[in-house]
Order: structure tokens, then C-alpha cells, then sequence
């Protein structure tokens, strides 16, 4: 009876994963952009809806129509006019900032109007009432979920087929301008799929909100589960998608009582890993996606700002341990400890400017590298060998990722670090760095040099920031930084120069992660404890939008990201009437990207063109006139 | 490498074109390849011969599949069917970089360009590559000077290729291309958005390359180009060869006429 | 006299730094079929963009039927009776015959069922199909399908971009049968071709682009001797 009672949970489950998953498919394939937001307006949904109804003790029949049926489409035809539509055309990696950008800011919005210190609870809908069926209970909030997933199946199916603005929705699907052609507005349309994209997400909020309890990270975690079930659809079959949800709905509840405890020696491990089903699931589909053909030109209007040369860059390294000199002796050991951080966090994110910035890898999961190392480093004692032991454990890591997504790339790659950086986040970090279980790392010590000085650790972290900048700055110049770089413009002309494309992004995925591991190792030394939080998911998508805004191939933009991310909570602390610590971090990381992030190069890219300006140089157009559709229009023939 | 001159009235129209894939003087064979995109068929059963030392053209109508041939034969694209031969073994099975490997390079139509990189460096970059995966200890730098003087780009060396206008961009193609020292070279539309210097120039510079031994195979629409330097010409329609043979008789043949002007009334 | 159904003064047009069209002027007469021939990559398809409002020109403007209307948006211009039928298939394979149809009632001034009545009239084969998936007709009756949006959206202006394109001569000939019968009904007609013969044998007036230029314009028999000499290479 068990089974069938954990099966009829996991359909209801699966029901609201189909929800998310749903709305989500219906943006993503009118208009092309893969909405990471999606699970943020579900949870803006939730708490709009907790407003209406226990702030403000509208009733439910009012609010849940007000949500539902007016602020969520106005709040997703809104994104789509003011984001979403001047997009059109741009490169993945451009729609991937925009839409992260977008989720940060939705977090840190939420985190602002709704305290998190305070704590709230979205009653049930239906509070009294439910049924048994052959035995099996069923809430009336179950049933209601079933009910409003049928529901709305049928109500899309029936916009789709019978509508002649839903067979418009799959036109543009088929081909956009020949909608415009045939006098249908392609922009209005994609706007009704962004409206409906946000109901569906909210409708999934509202009816997970009351079992996962109102918290802003929880539930837009828990609705991004549905990214799944919308791989399982390919991100374009609507009753795939469906099937996909419930499939993971049942797995999820499955898992820890059918399949976890019966894995034979490791079932300890195998209920660790019960978090991190959902990625798990969608991790083992991104393995067995068809193999994407090896295209994409060259992301336009990348500038690529000019590297500097090696006096340049030696000049640059010496500047910065001369500005640590400095510092050492006007700061207070308090801030001296924030200022390693700084540094610390900027090697790891140089990591990011070899692997995103020169070679175009999306990667969301540099924190999980970075975490890798500090803990190998909590297991190494006093010894220094702990900083090569992160970089191997790290490294190492790295290497598996790179292996197991060779083929995908762009948005597909960008899902599957999400999806280590968020299963690594549940599965590993949670258990062995989580609630009462901090590690203690002890520093580590060097012969004839005080390491447990804070002013000569701060001096030694620069040292290393200084040589991994003029080390990556060399590698740029050099012929891997030439190979890096022509994988990142044309991976096809690669390919038939002759390179193994697998093998150098294997290769660079093991560099960047062993890079940010060594880092690791020293963010652990320095902080001394380091818990989960230090290293979740939300945090590593933060990191790369403020490397991006400062210019993700540029060292300033490492060095710029690692500042601003850090100093937001200092700020936040001298500044009264702020409360919460991480939503300045969110709110402004997500209003810069998505305020810059249609710039490929950041601030660091407008700088170097604003300077090329100062100089008179010609700079580079903003939109690159290689690889234009109708280039053969371009030529010339001379009879 | 002239054009052999015949006399179109004692011009036999079925001079026999067909070869056999383990013919040494074969070095690329594309063996009746047939592409299907959902419900197009854009290649069918497409048999192209190029020799050593020739350089052979494939001309034809806007769509008639002769980019999705060259993706074929560089193994960006799956065939529906067939096969392709470079240097007499079928390599059908492998993947683009491993034919690269055997000697095969190629230009695009829609440039795949490095283009945050400078001429040179793109050109370096090719013959990094080559000495990278030959390991022959050749001085990739010399080559990489030497080809940019060939191929006429030394005035805009240091530009950095998404600066460059399209024709010169070409040409950066055509010396990475080159810069991998290949026995065959694909080249698509390496002519267009280039003045007629220029166009003269690299017509000029295919005629030699053949000379040396390589294998060129040319998409080209400026019809004067491909009359002066193909050797033999494939023309495809459809996705079908309807027609191959010396330059003067695929101009003559009743059929390419009709694929190009529409069928007589 | 009546305003010319479509013109275009002095239009240079491209795409990004690259210009392709360098001062194009053409007309056509309202009522007349107007044929644009060309090698490949003349710019004769970047006319057509020009037309129908997907590419802007830098320099120049474009009047359909005497107004100015550089700046509407494609679908706007659908909607006020510029009709364009695409290079390739101008069809949404995934979805069914009859959905296409109804797709082409956004530009239509008929119902639903007036247009399917109308292109199943015209076009038989695609009545017997019309529940199937667009995509997997054949490219003939795909072709079909594009031009029933044709007949079914009283154009003030139609433009026709190869639609002989990939097809068997058979039914290239049918469908310029319709495109005779569209002209007969008084329709504006400029069309784009490979096929010189095919096309000049229903136009009233042809040009030739070379280049991104207009090389000549004139009757068709005019231009017939002119377009071998510019496609291959004066051998035909």
C-alpha cells in the first residue's frame, strides 16, 4: 500500500513539475530564450499571492484570479517587452545573462519586500477535506493539483489546436518572419507566450508553497526542478514535457524509500543523494541529447579587449603586490582579512576568464570547484601540500564534467554545470559542510614565513593573484591561448584545421577547475570555517554575471567581480535600515546584467572601446558582419 | 594547367568522367552521397571525383547543395547514404578533425573565421595546429609568414579578421586553410567580395597550388573564374549531378543551360 | 494615373557594414508583372527584403501604391497588402494544411473556411491533404500551399521570390500557370527568377541586377539576350 501511496504523491508532485516545466517549454519555444528566471517568478508568484491573501486577507477566489490571471501575464509580457524583445537574434550566452541576471534580481527583490528573518506559511487552499481512494488518502490540496494539471493540459491543447492565435504560437515556432509575412506579429505573440510562461510558473509556486514552506531560494530552487521535465520534452514537446514531470515526481518520492537504501555498501551515500535527484535526472538526459552539430560563428560584437603584453603585464602584477604593500599597513587586520577574500576569490575567478572568457565554455559551477578545494584542504591539516591536493581533487572534478558534456555546449552546457553546481550543492556540500557540520581549516604553514599573520597571508594571496594573472595573461598570447580562442570563435573551423575539440575542452575544463580549486584552498585557509552556503549554486551564478559585467575576458573583470560580490555585504553593514545580507549582492549583480549583459564584453569591453575612441582607433563593429544569414547576397560577380 | 581547348564541332559529349575511388590519382571521392533534411532531399546520390593536381569546380543553382556536399565531405554533416575517399581510404566513419588529419581543408561560404584574432594569428593558429597534431617539428611562425605573403594579405596582417571586409576574410580562410599543408582543398565561393584584381590574383594562386599536387575543389558563381581555372567541372542541380566534364562542354550542355535559365519553351 | 503599386528610389541597402544594394530604382506599374533576374548574389533578394519591410534601407525610399513606407513593420506591411512569398518553402511545416490556411487569414479578408474553399479550388491536391503535416507534403504541393496565401490575400503588391526554386519543370509550369491567371485578375506582380525563360515568358517589363546594381531594364525580349550573357558567361 506504501507503493501505491508514494506513487500517487509522486504523480502530484510530478504534477507541479509539469506545470513549471510547461510554461517554461511555451516561452522557450516561441521565443527561443530559455527563461533560467522561470523558477523566480514562480516564487514571486507564491509570495504575491501569500501577500494578497495573509497580508492582506483578500480571499482566495479574488487573489488566486488577481495572481493568476492578470499580475503574472502583465508581470511576463512586461519582461518580454522590456528584456526579452530587444534580444532578438542575440547569442546564447547574451540570453543566459540576461534571464540569470533577471533571476538574481527577482531573489534579491523578493528578499527585500518579504524579510526572510520573518518567517510565513501559505495555507493549503483547500484546508479540511480529501478523500480515500482503494485505500490510498488523498488531500484536497492533491486533488486540487491533479485537477488544475489536467486542466490546464486541456486548456493549452485546446489553444493550440483550435485557436488562431495558439496555431500562431506554433508557427512562430516554425519560422517567425514568415509569420510577419503572413501578417501575424511575431513580438505580440512571444509576449503571450512570456504572459502564459509566467502564470504556469506562478500556478506551480502557489501549489508547492504551502508543502516546501514560503522560502524565496527553496521555492525557486524547487520549481527549477521543472528544467528536467522540460529537458525530457527536448524543450519543445508540451505533452513530453508532461510525461517528464510526472516521471520525476515519481522518481523523487521513490528514491529514498525503494532505491537508496537497497544500493549495497553506499546507502548512506545513495541518501545523500536524495536532494539532488531532480539534477541527477536531468544530468543522465543532457547525457543522451542527440549530439548537436558543431556550428555557431562567432558571438557578435565580442570586442575581446587587446591583451596586454608580458612588460605590461609584469608591470601590472608588480603594481598590484605594491598597492598590498600599501594596504598591509593602513588596514585594520579585519579588513585585511576582507581584502583576502578579494584577492582569493579573484584567482578563482580568473578560472572564469580562461574557460568562459577565451574559450567560450558557459560554465554555472565555479564555486563547486572552489568548495572542492577548501575542502580537500580542511583534510590536509597544516600541511601545504592541501593547495595541490584541492587543485588535483578540483581538477579532477572538472575533468569528469568536461567529459561527460563534450558534446554539449551554449545553452545545454550552461544546464548541465547548473545542474553539478546545484547537485554537488544537495548532495555533498550539504552533508558535509552543512547545518552543524562547518569545516575547520587549519591554515596552512610555510617554512620561514608567518603565514598566520594576516597582513603576510593578504601578501602571499596577492603574489599568487599577481603570477595566475600574468600566468593567464601569458597563456592568452601564447599558442593554447590561439587554440582557446579560435575554439571560441568557430569550433567548426576547428574541427577541420584538425583539432580535437573534445581534447582541448577537456583540457581547459581541467586548467580553470584545478585553478579554482588551488583558490579554494586558499579561501579555506583564509576564512578558517567554511559551511555549504559558502559555495552554493546562487552564488556561482553571481559570481559569473559580476565577471561578466566587468568583462569575463579581462583580468579587471575577475578582479572586478571578486570586489563587488565581496564588498556588497561589507557595504551592507555600515549602511543602515538594510537588512538581509546576501540581497544587495543579488539585486544589483542582477540589475547590472541585465542592464550590460546584452555587451559581450562588459564594462571592461567599454572601457577598452571608449579608450580606443580616446585614441581615434577604429574599433571593432558592434555587431560583427561575419556570418550574417544572407552573406551570399554580398557578393560580387564581375561578368 | 590550361583549359584543354576542343572543338565544339567534333566535341563528343560523353567523354568518360567516372573514376574509381582507389585510383592514385584520386584524392577525394564522394561516393553517391545522399543527404535528407526532415522532408528535403538536398543531396542525392552524388558521385564528385577530384585529382590530384587539378582543380575541379562544382558549380550550380542558389540551393542545389553544394555546401551541404562540402560539410559532408569534412564530416560536419552525417550523409543520409554514401560514402567519401580521401587519398584512396574511405573515411566515411570519422570524425571531422581526423580527416583534417589525412590532409583535407576547407573555406566556408558563411565565414568561420577566428574573427578576435589577427590575419596572422589566424593563419599561425592553422599551422600550430598542423605542427601540434604532426608533430614534423616545422616552424609554424615561417609558415604563417610565408602564407600570408602568398595568399596577398601581408598589408592587413595585424587587422584583426572581424575588421576585415569579406573578400579579404576569404582569403584568411584560404590561408589557414593552406597553413595545414593539405592534399585536398575545399574552397566555397572563395572568389566573392573580391575586385577583380584581386579575383584575378587567386585564380592565379589556384592554378599554382594545383601545379604543386594538391586536390582543389571550388564552389564558385563567378562563371569567368571557374571557366579559367577548373580543370574539370561538376555541376550539380537538385542535389544531382546533371552534368561533368571540360569547362567549355558543361557550358554547352543542354542541361546545365536549363538548370540555370529554366527549361526551353 | 494611377500610383505605381510598388517603387523604390535610389535604395541602398545591406546588411551590417556590407552594402548590397547600391542605388536601386525600380517600378512597377500598378497591374503589371515585373520580372528581377539576376546571377546569384545579385542583391535580387535583398530587393525583395527591401520591399516587404525586413530590411531597412539606408538610403532611399520604398512607396507602395504611392505611399512612403520605409519605416512600417513587415507584418504591417503584410497586413496593408504586401504579399511575399519566400525563397524556399513559405510554409510552417509542423503545422497541417488547414492550420496553414488559417494562418493566412491574418492577411486575408476572408474566413477560414472561404479561404480553404479557394485553394482547394485552385490547388485540388492540397484539399485531399489537408489534415497532413505541411512538412511532409511534397515540395511541389509545399510550394502550392505558399502560393495559396497568394491567391488568398488580395495583394496589392505580390512578390515572388524563385519559386521555381528545387522543383520538377512539371510543376514549375503549373504554378506559373497561376501566377499568368494571378497577373490575368489584375494583379501586381514582381517576381524574382533563375529561370530567365520561365519568367520573362509571363512578364510585361524584367531588369537584370548585377552586383547589386540594376545592369538593364526593359521589355522581356530586350533582356532575354542580355541575362545569358550575365549567367553563364555568354556560351549559352
Amino acid at each position: 500500500m506504501e507503493f501505491v501511496q508514494l506513487l500517487v504523491v509522486g504523480l502530484v508532485t510530478g504534477c507541479v513539475y509539469a506545470l513549471s516545466a510547461t510554461g517554461l517549454v511555451v516561452t522557450y519555444t516561441t521565443s527561443g530564450i530559455f527563461n533560467f528566471a522561470h523558477g523566480a517568478i514562480g516564487m514571486l508568484g507564491a509570495f504575491t499571492y501569500w501577500q494578497l491573501t495573509v497580508g492582506w486577507g483578500w480571499p482566495a477566489a479574488l487573489a488566486l484570479p488577481a495572481v493568476l490571471l492578470v499580475l503574472a501575464p502583465l508581470f511576463g509580457a512586461g519582461v518580454e517587452r522590456v528584456l526579452i524583445r530587444p534580444l532578438h537574434g542575440a547569442s546564447v550566452d547574451v540570453t543566459l545573462v540576461i534571464t540569470l541576471g533577471l533571476l538574481l534580481f527577482l531573489l534579491g527583490a523578493a528578499n527585500y519586500i518579504w524579510d526572510p528573518a520573518t518567517s510565513r506559511v501559505l495555507p493549503e487552499l483547500f484546508t479540511s477535506g480529501g478523500t480515500s481512494i482503494a485505500g490510498v488518502n488523498l488531500s484536497s490540496q492533491q486533488i486540487l493539483i491533479v485537477v488544475v494539471a489536467v486542466a490546464v493540459a486541456l486548456a493549452l491543447r485546446t489553444l493550440f489546436s483550435r485557436t488562431r492565435i495558439g496555431i500562431a504560437m506554433r508557427g512562430v515556432v516554425d519560422d517567425p518572419d514568415l509569420c510577419a509575412m503572413s501578417g501575424a506579429s511575431p513580438a505580440r505573440i512571444q509576449q503571450l507566450s512570456w504572459a502564459i510562461g509566467a502564470s504556469l510558473a506562478s500556478v506551480a509556486g502557489i501549489l508547492i508553497a504551502p508543502k516546501v514552506g514560503l522560502s524565496s531560494i527553496q521555492l525557486t530552487l524547487l520549481v527549477i526542478n521543472g528544467y528536467a521535465a522540460a529537458l525530457f520534452g527536448r524543450l519543445k514537446s508540451l505533452p513530453r514535457t508532461a510525461v517528464g514531470g510526472i516521471l520525476l515526481g515519481i522518481v523523487v518520492e521513490m528514491y529514498p524509500v525503494y532505491i537508496a537504501p537497497h544500493v549495497p555498501g553506499f546507502s548512506t551515500t545513495a541518501t545523500e543523494l536524495t536532494k539532488a535527484v531532480p539534477m541527477i535526472f536531468l544530468g543522465v538526459l543532457l547525457l543522451f541529447l542527440p549530439s548537436a552539430r558543431l556550428r555557431t560563428s562567432t558571438a557578435a560584437g565580442r570586442i575581446a579587449p587587446t591583451v596586454p603584453g608580458l612588460r605590461q603585464s609584469l608591470v601590472g602584477g608588480v603594481g598590484l603586490v605594491v598597492v598590498a604593500v600599501v594596504l598591509t599597513e593602513s588596514l585594520s587586520s579585519d579588513n585585511l582579512g576582507i581584502a583576502t577574500s578579494v584577492v582569493v576569490l579573484a584567482i578563482a575567478l580568473l578560472s572564469l576568464v580562461l574557460l568562459t572568457g577565451y574559450s567560450g565554455q558557459t560554465s554555472l559551477c565555479v564555486l563547486t570547484f572552489v568548495g572542492l578545494g577548501a575542502w580537500a584542504m580542511g583534510h590536509s591539516g597544516h600541511s601545504v601540500l592541501g593547495l595541490l591536493w584541492g587543485a588535483l581533487l578540483a581538477g579532477a572534478a572538472g575533468a569528469l564534467v568536461a567529459l561527460a558534456t563534450a558534446r554539449l555546449r551554449g545553452l545545454y552546457l550552461a544546464l548541465a554545470t547548473f545542474a553539478f553546481a546545484k547537485g554537488m550543492d544537495e548532495a555533498f556540500f550539504y552533508f558535509h559542510l552543512g547545518a552543524g557540520q562547518q569545516l575547520e581549516i587549519a591554515r596552512f604553514r610555510l617554512p620561514g614565513i608567518d603565514t598566520s599573520s594576516a597582513s603576510t597571508f593578504f601578501l602571499l594571496c596577492t603574489l599568487v593573484l599577481a603570477v595566475a594573472s600574468v600566468g593567464v595573461l601569458a597563456v592568452r598570447r601564447g599558442r593554447w591561448g590561439r587554440q582557446l580562442t579560435a575554439l571560441n570563435d568557430s569550433p567548426a573551423a576547428c574541427a577541420t584545421l584538425g583539432v580535437n575539440t573534445t581534447v582541448t575542452k577537456v583540457a581547459v575544463f581541467t586548467v580553470a577547475a584545478a585553478m579554482a580549486g588551488f583558490a579554494g584552498g586558499l579561501y579555506g585557509s583564509s576564512r578558517g570555517i567554511v559551511t555549504n552556503n559558502d559555495f552554493a549554486v546562487l552564488g556561482s551564478l553571481a559570481l559569473l554575471l559580476a565577471v561578466r559585467v566587468g568583462g569575463i575576458n579581462t583580468i579587471t573583470g575577475a578582479v572586478f567581480g571578486s570586489l563587488t560580490i565581496t564588498m556588497f555585504p561589507e557595504i551592507q553593514k555600515h549602511v543602515h535600515g538594510l537588512p538581509d545580507k546576501l540581497q544587495l549582492a543579488y539585486l544589483l549583480t542582477g540589475l547590472a546584467a541585465v542592464s550590460v549583459g546584452r555587451d559581450p564584453d562588459g564594462l571592461g569591453g567599454q572601457f577598452s572601446r571608449l579608450g580606443h575612441h580616446l585614441r581615434g582607433l577604429r574599433t571593432p563593429p558592434s555587431s560583427s558582419p561575419t556570418g550574417i544569414p544572407e552573406l551570399e547576397e554580398a557578393r560580387l560577380v564581375h561578368s | 594547367m590550361s583549359t584543354p581547348s576542343l572543338d565544339l564541332d567534333t566535341y563528343v559529349p560523353h567523354v568518360d568522367h567516372t573514376y574509381d575511388p582507389r585510383d592514385p590519382e584520386v584524392a577525394l571521392y564522394v561516393d553517391e552521397v545522399s543527404v535528407r533534411f526532415g522532408g528535403v532531399q538536398a543531396v542525392s546520390a552524388a558521385t564528385i571525383a577530384a585529382l590530384r593536381g587539378q582543380v575541379t569546380g562544382l558549380i550550380g543553382p542558389n540551393g542545389a547543395g553544394k555546401t551541404t556536399t562540402f560539410n559532408v565531405i569534412t564530416g560536419l554533416e552525417s550523409p543520409t547514404s554514401g560514402r567519401v575517399w580521401l587519398g584512396n581510404e574511405d573515411v566515411s566513419a570519422l570524425r571531422p578533425y581526423k580527416r583534417a588529419r589525412r590532409g583535407l581543408a576547407r573555406t566556408f561560404q558563411r565565414l568561420e573565421v577566428f574573427g578576435t584574432l589577427t590575419a596572422r594569428d589566424n593563419i599561425l593558429a592553422a599551422a600550430e595546429f598542423r605542427r601540434s597534431w604532426s608533430r614534423d617539428g616545422s616552424d609554424a611562425r615561417a609558415t604563417a609568414d610565408e602564407i600570408v605573403e602568398r595568399v596577398g594579405l601581408s598589408h592587413v596582417q595585424h587587422e584583426r579578421v572581424d575588421m576585415l571586409p569579406t573578400g579579404l576574410a576569404r582569403l584568411v580562410e584560404l590561408g589557414r586553410g593552406l597553413a595545414t599543408r593539405p592534399k585536398v582543398l575545399l574552397l566555397d565561393e572563395p572568389g566573392s567580395g573580391l575586385d577583380v584584381a584581386e579575383s584575378e590574383a587567386l585564380g592565379d594562386l589556384l592554378i599554382e597550388l594545383a601545379k604543386e599536387g594538391i586536390a582543389v575543389l571550388v564552389v564558385e558563381h563567378d562563371v569567368d573564374l571557374v571557366m579559367r581555372v577548373c580543370d574539370r567541372i561538376h555541376v550539380l542541380d537538385f542535389g544531382r549531378i546533371i552534368s561533368i566534364g571540360y569547362p567549355k562542354d558543361v557550358q554547352a550542355d543542354p542541361a546545365v543551360q536549363a538548370a540555370y535559365l529554366g527549361a526551353e519553351d | 494615373m494611377a500610383a505605381p503599386a510598388l517603387e523604390l528610389r535610389g535604395i541602398t541597402a545591406g546588411y551590417g557594414r556590407i552594402e548590397v544594394l547600391h542605388d536601386v530604382s525600380l517600378s512597377v506599374p500598378s497591374g503589371t508583372v515585373f520580372a528581377l533576374l539576376g546571377p546569384n548574389g545579385a542583391g535580387k533578394t535583398t530587393t525583395m527584403l527591401v520591399a516587404s519591410g525586413y530590411v531597412r534601407p539606408t538610403a532611399g525610399c520604398v512607396h507602395v501604391a504611392g505611399t512612403h513606407v520605409n519605416r512600417v513593420a513587415p507584418e504591417n506591411l503584410a497586413k496593408a497588402g504586401v504579399c511575399r512569398i519566400p525563397e524556399g518553402r513559405g510554409i510552417f511545416p509542423n503545422l497541417t494544411v488547414n492550420e496553414n490556411l488559417r494562418m493566412f487569414t491574418y492577411s486575408s479578408p476572408f474566413s477560414t473556411s472561404e479561404v480553404q474553399e479557394k485553394s482547394f479550388a485552385r490547388f485540388a491536391r492540397l484539399g485531399e491533404r489537408r489534415n497532413q503535416l505541411a512538412g511532409t507534403l511534397s515540395g511541389g504541393e509545399q510550394q502550392m500551399l505558399a502560393m495559396s496565401r497568394a491567391l488568398v490575400s488580395d495583394p496589392g503588391i505580390l512578390l515572388l521570390d524563385e519559386i521555381s526554386m528545387g522543383l520538377a519543370p512539371k510543376i514549375v509550369s503549373e504554378l506559373y500557370e497561376l501566377v499568368g491567371q494571378l497577373a490575368q485578375e489584375g494583379i501586381s506582380i514582381l517576381l524574382v527568377e533563375q529561370f530567365a525563360r520561365t519568367a520573362l515568358a509571363v512578364s510585361d517589363y524584367a531588369a537584370v541586377m548585377t552586383g547589386g546594381r540594376i545592369a538593364m531594364v526593359g521589355q522581356p525580349a530586350d533582356v532575354a539576350d542580355f541575362v545569358n550573357e550575365a549567367y553563364l558567361g555568354g556560351a549559352a
